[in-house]
């Protein structure tokens, strides 16, 4: 009798994973620009978040391409946009865990690029879900001396509103996203487990390849659609 | 507040560890920071058949609801659950001693079930009344009580020791509290599911497909957002108390030239560590 009551928690459960998934990626988009123009004075990290969120969500609302997902278009805007303000070499490390001490410089690169690829497949699910957000930066507790923070937000528009907070670093004078964390699940930590398990079954060259084969299933799905 | 809190604190820990300590002894599933899936392959047994179950029946009439219905009505339904669940929030959160957030809780359901019309439009959000999804798992959380063994219950799906007493109060206390008859009250609650399961459809398709592998993606994601939850009932004082979880690791080599470095340093010294 009260099965459906069981559902529903099911459903809400792996839902509030799903939806983490989809914001991970959203927010790893989001993670943009400033540093890569111009050697500007050290922002406040919030606004550092702030600039890179809204030159994404500007350019994603503009594009309907994107919007509906051509994975060429949006790997396009994660590299220009994205991708210089994201120590993606220390998310990789993380995500890969002690392992990644004994992989081979070429085996780093390429578990680079499959993760990135990976998650811009997820961010290519995400982008047709960005519309009105309304993006609200919650009080800051770090100091301003402090070189390792978190920005905290919470996305608001239709339905519940998303947790989405950023872990940041200050390399010199800019700061560089280093994990993403979306309704209180860090996303490096999120894969960390799946990937050591695939490194303790068939090496760094498994994890790569399980990771390369899971990139060609979504481009299969993403060109049947 | 604080005389409060200690007297919960107290009271709460007994009781959690009454709550939690048969089952795990039952289970015997003894969940460390370093290894809370003592219960993996059992678990991974009903995370499967949930899925099945979820393929062949939940998701397929999820989709059609989405077919049939108007996007008013489905907001209309969701609000009407949600509402219900606000009220055990207010009580929740008073449990937690969080009285002001109790009382905006209460706030909020007393609007949207009057001008919002029982619950079926939500006017508490626009004026700023947000929900807080607290429930009896949190609150134990909040007294102290650690999370325990992670379970995926039949049917269910993710859960721990601790957070299994939401089924408990939940099937007390739910929408069909206010219906009479085992027919209406299964309807209501078959509603209620196939509501929520359509307000994520988008989002499990990208789980499906970034998730190397769905069971530990899931099981690691619901264990850091209860905590997370958790945490934000609690000061930041008592956090840092009981913060016993390592941080997640990102002390690795940073640029390509310093994990070149460390890499040579490390293949020197590796063996103990390739023992290991």
């Amino acid at each position: 009798m009260s099965h459906s009551r069981r559902f529903f928690v099911r459903v809400v459960s792996s839902a509030l994973v799903a939806v983490s998934a989809l914001g991970a990626t959203q927010a790893g988009a989001q993670t943009a620009p400033a540093q890569a123009t111009a050697p500007v004075p050290a922002q406040t990290p919030e606004a550092f978040i702030q600039s890179i969120t809204n030159e994404v969500m500007a350019t994603v609302k503009s594009d309907k391409a994107i919007q509906s997902g051509d994975l060429r278009k949006i790997t396009a805007v994660v590299d220009a946009k994205i991708m210089p303000n994201v120590n993606f070499v220390r998310m990789t490390a993380a995500a890969v865990g002690p392992a990644w001490r004994r992989a081979t410089p070429d085996q780093r690169l390429r578990l680079q690029n499959e993760f990135k690829t990976l998650l811009v497949h997820t961010y290519a699910g995400a982008a047709s879900q960005v519309k009105d957000q309304v993006i609200e930066y919650l009080p800051s507790r770090a100091r301003a001396t402090d070189t390792d923070v978190v920005v905290r937000t919470v996305v608001k528009g239709k339905g519940d509103p998303i947790q989405l907070n950023y872990r940041l670093e200050k390399a010199g004078n800019a700061w560089k996203v280093y994990d993403v964390n979306v309704l209180g699940a860090w996303l490096v930590q999120t894969h960390q487990s799946s990937f050591a398990q695939e490194i303790n079954a068939s090496g760094i060259d498994g994890l790569i390849s399980k990771l390369a084969e899971r990139n060609r299933q979504l481009v299969a799905k993403n060109a049947a659609n | 507040m604080s005389l409060m809190q200690t007297f919960l604190g107290r009271r709460s820990r007994a009781l959690a560890c009454a709550v939690s300590l048969p089952v795990v002894l039952a289970l015997s599933g003894c969940a460390t920071a370093h290894s809370p899936d003592p219960l993996e392959s059992w678990n991974r047994g009903v995370f499967s058949f949930n899925e099945t179950v979820d393929v062949h029946v939940l998701k397929p009439v999820a989709e059609g609801y989405v077919k049939v219905t108007p996007q008013p009505v489905r907001t209309g339904v969701r609000n009407f659950f949600g509402n219900i669940g606000d009220v055990w929030s207010s009580v929740n959160l008073f449990l937690q001693g969080r009285l002001k957030e109790g009382a905006a809780s209460t706030m909020r359901v007393a609007v949207n079930s009057t001008l919002g019309l029982g619950g079926l439009i939500d006017l508490a959000t626009p004026m700023r009344l947000d929900r807080f999804n607290e429930d009896l798992g949190q609150t134990l959380g909040v007294w102290g009580a650690p999370s325990g063994a992670y379970i995926v219950w039949p049917l269910m799906g993710p859960s721990s020791v601790r957070d299994s007493a939401n089924f408990v109060t939940s099937m007390t206390f739910s929408a069909t509290t206010l219906i009479d008859g085992a027919r209406e009250d299964n309807l209501a609650r078959l509603l209620n599911v196939v509501s929520t399961r359509a307000a994520y459809l988008s989002a499990t398709d990208l789980l499906d497909s970034v998730a190397l592998d769905k069971y530990a993606f899931t099981r690691d994601a619901y264990l850091q957002r209860r905590q997370s939850l958790i945490d934000q009932g609690r000061t930041p004082a008592e956090v840092e108390e009981e913060e016993e979880a390592p941080e997640p690791r990102y002390d690795l080599p940073e640029t390509e030239e310093e994990a070149a470095a460390a890499a040579e340093a490390a293949s020197a010294a590796s063996a103990p560590e390739a023992a290991r």
